[in-house]
């Protein structure tokens, strides 16, 4: 039964066992998917937020652009690279229960975490050109949406980390292969919001 | 991989052993609700003691020299902040969303029951930052609960030296957990019912914790915006909410930030925060008034889609609580538009209530009575709400007693009057006992008729000007002398009603071993947590099999039937008509 369909029966008309002996879910996955979907619309209103309170801070008056540094076009080469390799996994374990992605999802998962070392080195860059933290709020704004971007990423590295285990000690199995597509998903969630804020860095 | 629903699933039950595993480190949504009740009732505790103190000032002000401006600032805010958030917001949902979810939708526990256990140590934590600001050097912050920069981490202000950082981390902390409980509460809902359990069939209760939580989740990042940008303000020297300002004759770092922008991430959490705690409220005592009045609950999808609609508006209306902020008079008019438009599913659900208990077979037990009495003190707080909701009169009313009057109406006497009937009603569910219904009854008319004998006088104080806020009045000339033998009274008055709450917890302590065995269902209740085969609940709920669901949850007094109600697991070859009842005279009895 769809939503609509669900809201405007009648309830109190309907008797017996609807849908037979089969218990219906409202949303045909696992429950961790979506979970894990709940949780990306709860971090893309935050960064929404983060988004607005920028824009509207950016009309006060006092605001110095920062020039972005030219690594972070490095650094956002790392994070596709990492998505590809991590869809490219789950992709080869969907057609096949038992593909050898062990290689792919772990060098996957380097490349997110070289993306995170590759943001501290930008921080270290802008530090020794002046630009701190408190100087402008251009730059506040800058050191709090990488940092918090990378803090989700941190978050999903340690599932990574999990998962990777998981995986070395041994063959992937119905668990192993829901983690991976989670993995998946939240990495292309991460990069799309890191685009859109690297989008409004760069621009504004 | 074939995809199996949740509910069909195997599930390996590990039963805990231990008295750690049982008791503490619980994985039982059953156990983790009474945690989330018990750490949110011993805050609220707190809480109301800090209103005492408050209460003592303004009503014998200069008789007591230990509270100095600074403590009673310190008391207003802990108050506020306690009261709505780690006790209201965590007892309806962690506390009955926990406890209520799984067992009136038939599953046999959360969905992810680990992440429930962290939830509720993540909130103990929260509350343990929160009370340890009590302990360090400047004591909590005083700012008002609202926490306005730039007053809030400016010295001078009581706590600014370490109170308001322990109050954002606190708060940063319990929006950790409530995500972490939001997420389970929501999926449990829409992927573990049993079999039958369409959304339609749910109780009012799981509809009001589903919207509510859905609400949290989105407004609570908004909190978790500003509180973040204003510890960088505060510890890095930042300028997001600080403007260029002078204090103490020195001109301090910060430049250009904006105050109003904190006001505008603030109440966009804020007024969803109020239906965060008043929908539970909505859901529950909706339940309870269908069976008590033995009638089903009038017009239910209206009332879902009351529900759904009220959750939808109250993102749009928060900047009516920033009407005397000066911002532009359009934007005034659009959000007094939006708020009196809520109004509408709000009646609609006001009209229910009482149309359910028309003709109903009412019995007037103590969670009935406190249900009935959160209609009058709803309708009476919701009627100043269409007051303040106007621009122009809540310019004059904005910073009086009024206000004080109005919110404490629909926020805080509504939802505690609720949590009682819901504490009454789902007691002898939780403990296996029944709670001596006459000193239950006594706590009822002392709280119901107390708490109008405070705040019904506060509305008339707000009309004469008198300012909230204010630790003494001084010598004002608009203010006559009487004013002040109010205050007095309603302090006496108030005294009166923390007292009376003694009564509740004497009641609920000592029926834990004296109160008479409830039995599976004493209230004769349709939703599936009084069908379980044992009470209180065993850890799965449900022994071998779920319960299958073959109808909605309010089946009372269905003309022609034998009970006067029908469980919702019962199918209908089950169910007596009246002529197939050989004696008829035992159905009567």
């Amino acid at each position: 039964m769809s939503i609509y369909k669900s809201v405007t029966s009648k309830p109190w008309e309907l008797q017996g066992l609807l849908g037979e002996l089969t218990p219906q879910p409202t949303f045909a996955m696992p429950s961790a998917k979506l979970a894990l979907i709940l949780f990306m619309t709860v971090v893309t209103v935050l960064f929404s937020l983060f988004t607005v309170t920028y824009y509207l801070r950016m009309s006060l008056g006092d605001w110095v652009p920062v020039a972005s540094p030219p690594l972070l076009w490095l650094n956002t080469a790392f994070l596709v690279i990492s998505s590809i390799l991590f869809q490219r996994a789950q992709f080869m374990l969907k057609k096949s229960p038992d593909a050898n992605i062990k290689v792919l999802f772990s060098v996957g998962g380097v490349f997110a975490l070289m993306f995170v070392i590759g943001q501290l080195v930008v921080w270290q860059q802008l530090n020794d050109r002046g630009l701190y933290v408190a100087s402008n709020p251009a730059n506040t704004f800058f050191y709090l949406l990488t940092g918090l971007h990378v803090l989700h990423l941190l978050g999903g590295l340690w599932v990574w980390g999990k998962t990777s285990l998981l995986l070395l000690s041994r063959e992937p199995d119905s668990k192993t292969a829901l983690s991976i597509e989670l993995c998946t998903l939240y990495w292309h969630f991460l990069l799309l919001i890191w685009i859109v804020m690297f989008a409004i860095l760069a621009n504004t | 991989m074939a995809y199996v629903p949740y509910a069909d699933q195997v599930h390996e039950l590990h039963d805990p052993h231990t008295f750690l595993t049982k008791y503490v480190w619980s994985q039982d949504h059953k156990v983790i609700a009474i945690q989330y009740g018990g750490i949110a009732i011993f805050v609220g505790l707190i809480a109301l003691g800090l209103s005492l103190i408050m209460r003592l000032q303004l009503g014998f002000p200069d008789s007591f020299n230990l509270i100095d401006p600074a403590f009673y600032y310190q008391a207003v805010t802990m108050h506020g902040m306690i009261m709505v958030i780690y006790l209201l917001t965590a007892l309806f949902l962690g506390g009955f969303g926990n406890y209520l979810i799984p067992l009136m939708l038939g599953a046999r526990d959360m969905v992810f029951p680990y992440l429930n256990m962290l939830s509720v140590w993540v909130y103990l934590l929260s509350v343990l930052i929160l009370l340890s600001s009590f302990f360090v050097t400047g004591g909590p912050t005083g700012a008002g609960w609202t926490l306005y920069p730039p007053q809030a981490i400016t010295a001078g202000t009581p706590g600014s030296e370490w109170g308001i950082l322990l109050m954002l981390i606190s708060l940063g902390v319990f929006i950790v957990a409530f995500t972490m409980g939001g997420l389970n509460y929501v999926t449990t809902v829409f992927q573990a019912r049993t079999r039958g359990m369409t959304l339609m069939r749910m109780p009012l209760s799981i509809w009001g914790i589903l919207t509510a939580t859905i609400l949290g989740l989105f407004a609570f990042p908004a909190l978790l915006v500003s509180a973040i940008m204003m510890t960088f303000d505060l510890t890095l020297g930042t300028s997001f909410f600080m403007p260029a300002m002078m204090a103490a004759g020195e001109q301090l770092d910060y430049n250009g930030g904006s105050p109003i922008l904190f006001q505008h991430l603030f109440w966009f959490f804020g007024h969803p925060e109020v239906y965060i705690v008043a929908l539970p409220a909505f859901g529950l005592v909706s339940d309870v008034l269908s069976a008590h009045a033995r009638k089903n609950i009038f017009g239910y999808r209206m009332m879902v889609w009351a529900i759904i609609a009220i959750g939808g508006l109250s993102f749009v209306v928060w900047a009516h609580h920033m009407y005397v902020s000066g911002m532009n008079p359009y934007f005034g008019f659009f959000f007094a538009t939006t708020t009196l438009i809520i109004a509408v599913p709000t009646a609609i659900k006001v009209y229910n209530w009482v149309l359910t208990l028309w003709e109903g077979n009412l019995r007037l037990n103590t969670p009935m009575l406190f249900a009935i009495g959160f209609i009058f003190t709803f309708i009476h707080g919701g009627l100043t709400g269409l007051f303040l909701g106007n621009v122009v009169i809540d310019l004059p009313l904005s910073d009086t007693y009024f206000v004080v009057a109005h919110f404490h109406m629909v926020m805080g006497v509504s939802p505690v009057l609720v949590l009682f009937a819901a504490l009454y009603h789902w007691y002898p569910k939780i403990t296996g006992r029944m709670f001596n219904e006459q000193m239950g009854k006594v706590h009822f008319w002392c709280t119901f008729l107390g708490t109008y004998a405070i705040y019904l006088p506060m509305h008339y104080l707000g009309f004469l000007g008198v300012p909230r806020r204010y630790y003494a009045m001084g010598s004002t000339d608009f203010i006559p002398a009487s004013a002040q033998d109010l205050n007095a009274s309603i302090t006496i008055a108030a005294i009166f009603v923390a007292t009376a709450q003694i009564l509740f917890f004497v009641n609920i302590f000592w029926s834990l071993r004296n109160g008479a065995k409830a039995g599976g269902n004493p209230w004769g209740a349709t939703t599936l947590e009084w069908q379980t085969p044992d009470t209180p609940p065993k850890h799965g709920n449900w022994g071998a099999e779920l319960p299958s669901v073959h109808r909605w949850a309010y089946d009372y007094s269905v003309p022609g039937e034998a009970q006067d109600f029908t469980p919702q697991n019962v199918p209908a070859s089950l169910v007596r008509s009246v002529e197939d009842e050989p004696h008829d005279e035992q159905v009567i009895k």
